[in-house]
């Protein structure tokens, strides 16, 4: 590939890699964070308390609110 | 609105307990991406090997990113103003957790495309922005990305900007048919639809095919990524009730000593 153009398509695929790997790296460290935060609280023992046994209704759509 | 159980759950209401939710997306989530990334080289490898186009000559090869991005900005909003009826009319309790997962990705595809064009458009119009009615309406498009965004980011309780955020999502969805037809209406720099239109698609196979292949890749890598960022927002929703739920404890024992 060459011609007047190769710097123009390099610089589109280029940005768009950039982006998007970029996303894909915010995505994961944020899913990563998240899942550590949780494990610490296991370890603390502080889980919720639908974890293992029953629901209990004090408990329902926790993670929705 | 009365909470009975029916019978048999359907295919959202399973899907409408959290936990029940981690477990299903977990499995299918390694499968989008992987998915997604042979789509993406496939439709860019053959968008590579494709011959260069008689008027534009190699930067034919923007449009395999450029337009699966500009779908991708209008797919995106389409998929949050149906999360939006999610959390307005059945109250799924997803639904919200879905808009503000799918905002940021929304975003960074509108970015794209407008930035893709805009390199494509310096050799090929002669400049790299025009306010004409295309590449306006993607600007406003951006624009209430950013603001809803900040709207689902703004309040401490995240169930308080649900509401807002889905009316904001479902008024701006005005915009999306607006962006569509905004080459048929006005008159534009940019050239009006190619993929689709009423008597089929008006471009030979070797565009076609790569053009397809990729914006599926990308449609597929959108909805992982969406997946994944609504697994987190999940976890991210039971870490702040249990920190809450562990001050309280600790509040209440320290009472307990005290007294």
């Amino acid at each position: 590939m060459s011609g007047a153009y190769t710097g123009f398509i390099l610089a589109a695929y280029g940005f768009s890699a950039l982006a998007i790997g970029g996303l894909g790296l915010w995505t994961y460290l944020d899913a990563r964070a998240q899942r550590r935060a949780l494990a610490d609280l296991d370890a603390r023992g502080i889980r919720r308390r639908s974890d293992g046994s029953a629901r209990s209704d004090t408990q329902k759509g926790a993670a929705s609110r | 609105m009365s909470n009975i159980a029916t019978g048999r759950p359907g295919r959202f209401a399973i899907l409408a307990n959290p936990t029940r939710f981690l477990e299903l997306s977990g499995k299918v989530q390694p499968w989008v991406y992987g998915a997604a990334i042979a789509f993406v080289l496939a439709g860019l490898g053959l968008g590579f090997l494709a011959p260069e186009d008689y008027q534009q000559g190699a930067t034919v090869r923007i449009m395999f990113i450029h337009v699966p991005f500009a779908w991708l900005c209008m797919m995106i909003w389409t998929v949050m103003a149906v999360s939006a009826l999610g959390t307005l009319v059945w109250r799924h309790p997803l639904a919200d957790v879905s808009i503000k997962a799918a905002a940021p990705i929304g975003a960074v595809f509108t970015v794209l495309a407008l930035l893709t064009g805009s390199i494509w458009g310096r050799p090929m119009w002669g400049t790299w922005w025009v306010w004409d009615a295309r590449l306006t309406s993607v600007f406003v498009l951006f624009i209430m990305y950013l603001g809803l965004i900040a709207l689902t980011r703004a309040l401490d309780e995240p169930g308080k900007a649900a509401r807002p955020a889905a009316i904001l999502v479902l008024v701006g969805w005005v915009n999306i048919p607006i962006i569509k037809f905004s080459v048929d209406w006005w008159n534009t720099l940019h050239q009006p639809a190619s993929v689709i239109r009423a008597d089929g698609p008006s471009m030979p196979p070797e565009f076609l095919t790569p053009l397809l292949l990729s914006a599926a890749g990308f449609t597929l890598l959108f909805f992982a990524l969406h997946l994944t960022a609504i697994r987190t927002e999940i976890l991210r929703r039971r870490v702040e009730a249990l920190s809450k739920l562990a001050a309280r404890k600790a509040e209440r024992s320290d009472a307990g000593v005290a007294s």
